[in-house]
């Protein structure tokens, strides 16, 4: 499937910013066999006077830009068209109880081992209650396709979508206390829930083609960037993603920016300015099927 | 227990080292050792009397130079004398070239660990290191995978605990690679323990350590990119309890003390803001651990980083002492598996042993742990803590295997060691108290060169646990004895290389700090002369509730301070703010400056005890005056007119101004009450200069004359701004900034008023509106070079 996707993002300042150092992951995410980028274009109003990419660890595209002292506004617009690839789903996962073994013979830390995925990360600390209610509703699940989706699924019927209950920083306990959430609590939930029962799982931020309703025209704009969960399915299967807001796999609909260990790794826009007053921010995003 | 052998110096009587420790002093079969012969002899020739004056001038050093030991608990920061144990550990040369031989190789063996770390990972796949151990670690910090250093190396400055076991064997016991501490503090014990020892240490064949640090900021100098750029010692700032030893060390090598705010990372190299603009930093010695340099890359919560610092070292246009990310090399858990690491990396066991450990994520390492458990220390496998601070064993209450089959892998057991003592003084005898040491290595061109000397820590009690300083433990010197005289080296660089050190850079921070230090400063002494004249006049029979009292009340209350107290507490708090400044900036201080100041603040306070209004207050405040004359002439004789001293004296002269207006437009107005500007006068310090000018009486002509457009006289408003004028004719007007032009034009403006006004048309109201206008060039300051 071929998309377009335009992204905008912008922050207006009460008072005019003294400079800031900015660091971007917008752009889909170049993934042979996944999705393939046609074309990508990053704009920023106003214009930077420093601006240069690097890779990140787990292999994010990153653009880095310092913006000149003085702005009161700032927008980021993300151009891509995408390809992307249908998948189809490992048979060959490994089990829950054999998780212990699978890991201690995994011996590397590249990028995409899985020991990365396993230990609190700085905003997903272990948590007790999301672990009990993850072991609970998985029993009788032995492959890790299996629990993934049994504990998705249960957390897409316990937890309720508000677009306003949460804030970024809200932490997972905090989110699944309420039952209530955006896409970034409810794939922190589960990524808690999978390495409270041992299971390596992180965050993938992305886009979402919303489908529209049946005889209705699709509402451009409604939409934000997404976020799901990548789970470690045991070394032949690798790595699966899961979509616990829409208690689905990743699939057609689902095109991949940065991935990590939590929001913290693939935040959209990770910035340090000096400002005096407050600010405001909006998203848009059209993800248009060609 | 067995009798020592004879003959033993009286001083000894009742020395007995514990069964089945080693001690410092003793060989085993009781005897001395030779290393201690002539520290014994000299200990022995005086009586126990006498020590305890020649340990008091070691203390007073320590307080002169201002080193305390500080902690932060729950009531905020506190500080104590520093716990110095005057008897230093003595060490023979023969026994420090095994510790040296084994340190380096050490040293040698954590770069490679690093290097592989931060790059192919090999120990983790070839199944030298548990990935779980890395990868989960938090000072393995990914942002720095690689990260090639510029130069190559990421280790420059490493530091090792080490103690010796029963065997009479030295054992490291921790790694200390993130941000060594301590240096400043040997250097500093070095020379309290020198002082204590003046007529002894001289000749005692002591290593001398001046040779080292030389050595150091030579290979700090060395790392630098371009020869303009500088070198800078990254500080998290005065809220850390090792402050005074960045500080100290900054001013004893002559670097730059900066904080991460003063960097900024422009076109992807390392700057730092000074009064004169951005000046590049190509050489970072950090103190701040790693995760806090940038809270972009690394942790976000950070206050006190650079954001870019991590983009300016991929790009390699700076050299970080230690690399970022070394701090996962103190990793606990890494002692279990450092020896074979050795050999696999150096084909060599390791000359100096670690510290028997095994990490409990292993299966049969968890048994072992398990089976010996009653001589064994378990701790968290992720610790970074040095072994002495983390005295708590984490043992659960139920059995011990079950526990750690569940948690094994975030634990460590350790062997518990028994360190060896060394003789302190106790209540006027020697007694021995366990000790350990840390032992410091710098990298040169030529290689690791180590300390000779370090930082002892001794034992309060006979247990080895309590070792820790916060709990009550001391610090010692360390001298390595050699048979042969030692070179007495010092700083000072043999020729040639002063002349290369040019101008130096003043950060932007520490001018602002100097310039409030300035204001504050001159603020508590005009808030003193008012206090002093109005006590003295309600000493002499005067009414609080007179019109010329109760008139000059608002210029005391407009500065916070409430004239009804004796000594006001808004008078502590003003002294409280200067002396906030002043310990920002340390390392560009005096400690004679420093002790001036902390000196009025102690009897300021003592004072306002029990000091009453009136002539008690008169006389007391009349003392403050004087010892903050003190501070004053200390500033003006002995400051070196460095960039640093311009801003001091620019905050004191702009300060002084807008205090002198005030009290003209307060005391020299029509409607003022009689002996107003008699009043003026005496605050104006200036009763003298008035008498022998002027006729006897005092009219508003004469006193605004004097006070306000007098060039000659320092009290009046005009001196002040000649000063001004001076001082920022000496600054650097030329950084390209705007706002430094319109300082110069509003400090112009205001001259020629003054130049055109006299006595009759500087009325009240011309007087307040040139204060507002006077007021307006600390902002303009602040544009033109604090930002």
């Amino acid at each position: 499937m071929l998309y377009d996707i335009k992204l905008v993002i912008r922050y207006d300042y009460a008072t005019p910013a003294g400079g800031g150092r900015h660091l971007l992951r917008l752009l889909p995410a170049h993934l042979p066999g996944r999705q393939t980028v046609r074309s990508s274009a990053l704009t920023i109003h106003p214009q930077p006077v420093e601006r240069r990419n690097f890779t990140d660890f787990f292999g994010n595209a990153v653009t880095e830009l310092s913006l000149p002292a003085g702005h009161d506004a700032v927008a980021f617009e993300a151009r891509a068209v995408v390809d992307r690839l249908p998948q189809s789903l490992p048979q060959t996962d490994g089990a829950l109880t054999d998780l212990p073994a699978l890991l201690s013979g995994y011996l590397s830390i590249a990028p995409d081992a899985p020991h990365h995925f396993l230990p609190p990360s700085p905003r997903i600390p272990p948590d007790a209650a999301i672990t009990a209610f993850a072991r609970e509703v998985v029993a009788g699940h032995h492959g890790l396709i299996a629990v993934t989706e049994a504990l998705g699924r249960a957390l897409h019927d316990t937890l309720t979508f508000d677009a306003l209950a949460t804030t970024v920083d809200t932490p997972p306990s905090e989110a699944f206390a309420k039952k209530t959430g955006v896409c970034q609590d409810f794939a922190q939930i589960m990524i808690a829930g999978l390495r409270g029962m041992g299971v390596p799982a992180g965050y993938v931020s992305g886009y979402l083609r919303t489908l529209p309703p049946p005889g209705q025209p699709r509402l451009e704009g409604a939409d934000a960037m997404h976020a799901w969960v990548r789970v470690w399915a045991g070394p032949r299967a690798g790595w699966i993603d899961y979509d616990p807001t829409n208690a689905c796999f990743a699939g057609e609909d689902h095109v991949t920016v940065a991935h990590g260990r939590d929001y913290g790794d693939v935040a959209p826009v990770a910035g340090v300015l000096r400002i005096a007053g407050g600010q405001s921010s909006s998203q848009a995003v059209d993800m248009v099927a060609l | 227990m067995d009798p020592l052998p004879l003959p033993l110096p009286p001083l000894l009587a009742g020395y007995r080292p514990l069964a089945g420790v080693a001690d410092e002093l003793l060989a085993p079969d009781g005897t001395v050792r030779p290393v201690w012969a002539g520290l014994l002899a000299h200990l022995s020739a005086t009586a126990p009397e006498g020590w305890a004056q020649r340990f008091a001038r070691g203390d007073q050093y320590l307080r002169d130079q201002g080193v305390y030991l500080r902690h932060y608990g729950e009531s905020g920061p506190a500080e104590r004398e520093w716990p110095l144990s005057h008897v230093p550990v003595l060490i023979e040369e023969s026994d420090w070239g095994d510790i040296t031989r084994g340190l380096i190789q050490r040293a040698n063996l954590l770069e490679q660990v690093m290097a592989d770390l931060y790059g192919p990972g090999r120990l983790v796949t070839e199944g030298h290191l548990p990935p779980a151990l890395v990868a989960g670690n938090p000072e393995w910090l990914r942002p720095m995978v690689g990260i090639t250093p510029r130069g190559g190396h990421h280790l420059h400055f490493v530091a090792f605990e080490i103690g010796r076991g029963p065997d009479g064997r030295w054992w490291v016991l921790g790694d200390r690679t993130q941000a060594p501490s301590g240096a400043g503090f040997a250097l500093e014990n070095r020379v309290a323990t020198s002082r204590v020892f003046s007529d002894f240490y001289p000749g005692a064949h002591v290593h001398r350590l001046a040779g080292f640090f030389r050595s150091f900021r030579n290979a700090l100098m060395d790392l630098r990119a371009e020869p303009d750029s500088r070198v800078a010692i990254l500080t998290p700032g005065p809220l850390t309890d090792t402050y005074f030893e960045h500080a100290y060390i900054a001013r004893y090598l002559g670097f730059l003390l900066a904080q991460g705010e003063d960097l900024t990372v422009s076109d992807g190299r390392l700057m730092i803001r000074t009064v004169a603009g951005l000046t590049p930093v190509s050489v970072l010695w950090r103190r701040l651990d790693s995760g806090w340099a940038d809270p972009l890359e690394l942790d976000p919560a950070s206050r006190l980083g650079t954001p870019g610092m991590v983009s300016a070292l991929r790009d390699q246009t700076a050299t970080m002492v230690n690399a970022l990310g070394s701090g996962v090399l103190e990793t606990r858990a890494f002692l279990a598996f450092l020896p074979k690491i050795a050999r696999a990396l150096l084909g060599q066991d390791l000359i100096l042993p670690n510290v028997a450990t095994w990490w409990c994520g292993q299966p049969a390492e968890r048994d072992h742990v398990a089976a010996n458990a009653d001589r064994m220390f378990i701790s968290p496998a992720l610790s970074t803590r040095p072994p002495y601070e983390d005295g708590q064993d984490h043992r659960p209450i139920g059995p011990l295997p079950d526990w750690l089959a569940e948690h094994g892998a975030q634990y460590v057991g350790q062997e518990r060691v028994t360190l060896s003592t060394t003789p302190a003084f106790v209540d006027g005898r020697l007694r021995p108290r366990p000790m350990s040491l840390r032992v410091f290595l710098l990298r040169t061109s030529q290689g690791w060169e180590v300390m000779p000397g370090g930082f002892a820590r001794i034992g309060r009690g006979g247990d080895a646990a309590a070792i820790a300083m916060q709990k009550g433990g001391a610090a010692a010197d360390v001298w390595i004895v050699s048979p042969r005289s030692v070179e007495a080296a010092t700083l000072l660089p043999a020729g040639g290389e002063v002349a290369r050190r040019g101008l130096s850079v003043l950060p932007a921070r520490a001018a602002d700090n100097l310039f409030w230090l300035g204001r504050y400063v001159e603020r508590t002494e005009g808030i003193l002369r008012l206090l002093r004249a109005r006590n003295a006049r309600l000493a002499e029979g005067g009414s609080a509730a007179s019109p010329l009292l109760s008139g000059m009340d608002p210029l005391l209350t407009v500065l916070g301070v409430d004239p009804n107290e004796g000594i006001p507490q808004g008078l502590i708090q003003t002294l409280g703010a200067a002396i906030y400044s002043a310990g920002a900036v340390r390392d560009r201080f005096s400690p004679d400056g420093w002790s001036a100041l902390a000196d009025l603040d102690k009897t300021m306070r003592r004072m306002a005890q029990r000091v009453t209004v009136g002539d008690d207050a008169a006389r007391a405040i009349g003392k403050l005056l004087r010892k903050l004359t003190g501070f004053s002439g200390l500033v003006h004789e002995n400051m070196y007119r460095f960039l640093g001293w311009r801003f001091l004296k620019l905050g004191q002269h702009h300060e002084r101004a807008m205090g002198m207006t005030a009290i003209l437009a307060t005391l020299a107005d029509p409607t003022a009450p009689e002996g107003a500007l008699d009043l003026a006068i005496e605050v104006g310090d200036s009763v003298m200069t008035h008498r022998r000018r002027f006729a006897l009486v005092t009219a508003r002509e004469t006193v605004v004359e004097l006070l306000a457009l007098d060039e000659m006289n320092p009290r009046a408003i005009r001196f002040q701004l000649d000063g001004i004028r001076d001082q920022l004719s000496h600054l650097p007007g030329a950084s390209g900034r705007g706002s430094t032009v319109a300082l110069s034009r509003a400090v112009a403006a205001l001259h020629s008023r003054l130049d055109r006004a006299t006595p009759e048309t500087l009325d009240t109201a011309a007087l307040w509106t040139f204060r507002a206008d006077l007021a307006a060039l600390s902002d303009l300051v602040t544009e033109g070079y604090l930002r």
